[in-house]
């Protein structure tokens, strides 16, 4: 029989992409478009623009400069494969075992090796499009300080290509082999934590190693400390090496087929190899992968705990709050993400407490409040990330019960009312966390404390009404995995509109924090007086009107939802 | 009991419910019959509050849906064709939630919830969560839900899909016991034996239009079908003609 092309098993995924960009230009998505596009490309030439600057400083160097700029790309390169590898790992438990379309493709007379093929082809795609649209600004750095050419453009890419590939066919196969081994949907939960318990380490590690060191080369004793700190885990082994070797050949104008050579016979091994493993291994997997988690859950739990918290509500709003902490705790995809926000917030309260403010000679008053006050700004941008990840998500995902939500004599006041302070809460609990720790280990003053307090406490209501809102007015009903909506052009959006609130109250209270630093400096009485009452209002008044507005927006947009 | 007055949804340009009227009285079970894509499920779902009509009204027991969804929809119990649960519920803890978006609670839902775990087969599976259950057994579940709140009138989207016999039956006579007790049910189906077993009263959907109503034989006799079957008298009012070309192409 003759077999179809692989084109053509790949035929739905590309036809429906294409159809999502028809429907989008068909809406008017033009202005989406647009802002996508401007958003990337401020993206890539900051980017370019850091990375610029940092290799025309190196290339200065007589002796080290050739020898750093390799380091960094090393450096760049082995931590895009770590990622790939993870990120492979998880994607190919989609698309092998848990893709909606393998009934068919597995039922149709197609062979094990066209579908090994299709299958690899869309793993590497979802898993390496964003590693791969990240390098075009660093390899185009590299290409216009070492004068590379135009030529450079396809050898950056054949140098590239091959070391994506890689990481494609061992993902699959580890994911191959851990579902023969667990039932996939235990897998998928396995590696959730593996993969964000992984990134939460490595941010730690990256983080107490304290780079920042390599930024002061005074504070070593000789070369050689410097050199020892800047030793990264280099073998002849690995791909981002070879790729490293082949693109700075050809950059000094000594180019070497053999780091090409290597990737590209390696890369071809590999699917070999990597094929044969599909052959044996596949078909038990994927039976395997058919299998359920198959838990008993006695559920009294929330139930006597939260449940007994929340016994004066009416009993629709309590139980929607209950059904909304069981589902977040009991789908690993959602509450793992919680590891690596805990690693974040570790590292937040490092970099607050490896400031050079209260080391040596003392420091004014001046930069400590400064530091502190800005800090709101960040500690909001931290709190709006967080809420994009938790907040924004939840109307979305309601998308496939909502016929059971909108048939019943539910108020979606109650739905609102209910997804909002679930949200709330939580963010509440760690932004007085943040500020109050950061305040403290900055030594500031009562009066800081309690404004940066007070501020978080309104900045948060804002942002998690401003995440429901946005989330309502940006659904992403067919979207089953939460991580991917907030990635959306709704997301986008939503985290547009929460800088301009970060902005419009970290100005607004400037005016108060500055009358109160110039009183302090010129040693008279700190008095709170009607200008900065006035400057306090009109920041509760932002605050107020982004918690308000939105809702209200929201509430209005689920009204008119259809299913 | 429920009514609907000249309902109309436009999708665009495509008119997919075409100023339908209709009234199905307390104490009947009535079959909405219909081709693929005649708009039967449309319908149902502007009954259940779900879609909103671009024009028209939907009654359930006097309260408009649109006007006074509270109270509408308190009387109501739907059953969607594709049975979407939360799947990191158990069942139990579903029908309990259910129960609280009607304001029920305490040991009645309690115990409503044990005996209709019971009657559809899922005590045992009362504590699993419902990414582990089949097909059916959702279906079940779904159906369950639709009965914890003690509805006057069911509102029920393909129903058979997805049950083995023994749930069928069981369903057929909830169903027929629920009407016998005062209730009110509208089914869509495409079997049409099922509607022809069970209904009191069929509309036929096509283009949606309701192209015929009233009890089957009163169909038959205006239809001057004879001793025609109920999938004789659609066939003949929904273009049948086209399946017997079919057929003859099919068979070679």
């Amino acid at each position: 029989m003759r077999q179809p092309s692989l084109w053509h098993v790949l035929q739905p995924k590309w036809r429906t992409a294409l159809q999502r960009v028809r429907e989008e230009r068909s809406r008017g998505g033009s202005g989406k478009l647009l802002l996508l596009t401007s958003v990337a490309l401020l993206f890539w030439v900051g980017v370019y623009g850091v990375l610029y600057l940092i290799l025309k400083h190196v290339r200065g160097a007589e002796e080290l400069g050739p020898f750093l700029a390799a380091k960094i790309l090393g450096l760049v390169l082995l931590s895009f494969v770590t990622i790939l590898v993870l990120s492979n790992v998880i994607t190919a438990l989609s698309s092998f075992f848990l893709a909606k379309d393998l009934d068919l493709l597995v039922s149709a007379p197609v062979d094990w090796l066209r579908l090994y093929l299709a299958k690899l082809g869309e793993t590497l795609l979802y898993s390496s499009w964003m590693v791969a649209l990240m390098a075009v600004p660093i390899l185009t750095a590299y290409g216009v300080i070492y004068r590379g050419g135009l030529l450079f453009i396809p050898y950056a890419v054949l140098a590239i290509l091959p070391m994506l590939v890689l990481p494609a066919v061992v993902g699959s196969a580890v994911t191959l082999i851990l579902v023969n081994l667990f039932p996939a949907r235990r897998t998928r939960d396995l590696l959730s934590i593996v993969a964000l318990g992984a990134a939460a380490g490595l941010i730690l590690l990256l983080r107490l190693i304290r780079p920042e060191r390599l930024a002061r080369p005074e504070g070593f004793r000789n070369l050689l400390d410097f050199l020892a700190v800047l030793r990264t885990p280099t073998s002849p082994f690995l791909p981002s090496e070879w790729a490293t070797n082949a693109i700075m050949g050809y950059l000094r104008h000594a180019p070497d087929p053999l780091p090409l050579l290597l990737l590209w016979t390696t890369a071809a091994a590999f699917v070999t190899l990597g094929a044969m493993l599909h052959r044996e291994l596949f078909a038990q997997g994927f039976t395997k992968a058919q299998e359920g988690a198959e838990r008993f859950v006695r559920g009294t739990f929330w139930r006597w705990t939260v449940g007994w918290v929340l016994a004066p509500l009416p009993v629709a709003k309590r139980e929607f709050v209950l059904k909304d902490i069981r589902l977040f705790f009991r789908d690993t995809t959602q509450w793992s993400q919680l590891i690596l926000l805990g690693a974040l917030v570790v590292v937040y309260l490092f970099n607050i407490n490896a400031l050079p403010l209260h080391r040596g000679e003392p420091v004014g008053f001046f930069y400590v409040t400064l530091v502190s006050f800005l800090n709101l700004g960040l500690a909001g941008f931290v709190l709006a990330s967080i809420a994009a990840r938790f907040i924004f998500p939840t109307v979305s995902l309601e998308g496939r019960q909502m016929w059971l939500l909108r048939s019943s004599p539910l108020d979606l006041r109650t739905l609102l009312w209910s997804k909002y302070w679930v949200g709330t809460v939580p963010l509440l609990l760690l932004a007085l966390l943040l500020t109050g720790l950061t305040n403290v280990l900055l030594q500031v003053g009562p009066f800081m404390m309690a404004v940066g307090l007070v501020t978080i406490c309104g900045l948060t209501f804002a942002i998690a009404a401003l995440a429901l809102g946005f989330g309502a007015l940006y659904p992403q009903f067919e979207t089953e995995n939460a991580a991917q909506i907030p990635t959306s052009f709704g997301g986008l959006v939503y985290m547009m509109a929460t800088i301009a609130l970060l902005a419009a109250v970290i100005v607004a209270l400037w005016q108060a924090v500055y009358a109160y630093v110039r009183a302090v400096y010129v040693g008279e009485p700190v008095v709170v007086d009607a200008w900065m009452i006035f400057w306090f209002a009109v920041a509760a008044a932002i605050c107020a009107a982004a918690t308000a507005i939105p809702l209200r927006i929201g509430l209005r947009r689920m009204e008119n939802f259809e299913f | 009991m429920i009514r609907l007055e000249n309902l109309t949804k436009h999708y665009g340009s495509f008119v997919a419910v075409d100023d339908i009227s209709l009234e199905v009285p307390r104490g009947v079970l009535y079959g909405f019959l219909g081709p693929n894509g005649a708009g039967k499920t449309t319908t149902l779902r502007m009954i259940a509050g779900i879609l909103r009509p671009t024009d028209g009204r939907v009654l359930l027991g006097g309260d408009n849906v649109q006007q006074n969804p509270l109270a509408a929809k308190m009387r109501l119990g739907f059953i969607p064709d594709r049975p979407f649960v939360y799947d990191k519920l158990t069942g139990a803890e579903f029908l309990r939630f259910v129960a609280g978006l009607y304001g029920q609670e305490g040991e009645a839902v309690e115990r409503r919830i044990a005996e209709l775990l019971e009657v559809f087969e899922l005590a045992s599976w009362k504590d699993e969560l419902v990414e582990a259950y089949s097909h059916g057994m959702r279906q079940k579940l779904i159906i369950s839900s639709a009965l914890i709140h003690r509805p006057e009138c069911i509102v029920v989207d393909e129903p058979m899909v997805g049950l083995d016999p023994k749930a069928a039956r069981l369903l057929k006579d909830i169903f027929r016991q629920f009407v016998g007790r005062g209730g009110t049910v509208l089914m869509s189906t495409h079997t049409l034996e099922v509607a022809e077993a069970m209904c009191d009263r069929v509309a036929i959907l096509q283009h949606g239009r309701i192209v015929a109503d009233g009890a089957v034989d009163d169909l038959r006799r205006q239809h001057r079908a004879g001793d025609a079957t109920l999938e004789e008298l659609f066939l003949k009012l929904t273009g049948g003609a086209h399946v017997r070309e079919l057929v003859e192409v099919l068979g070679g």
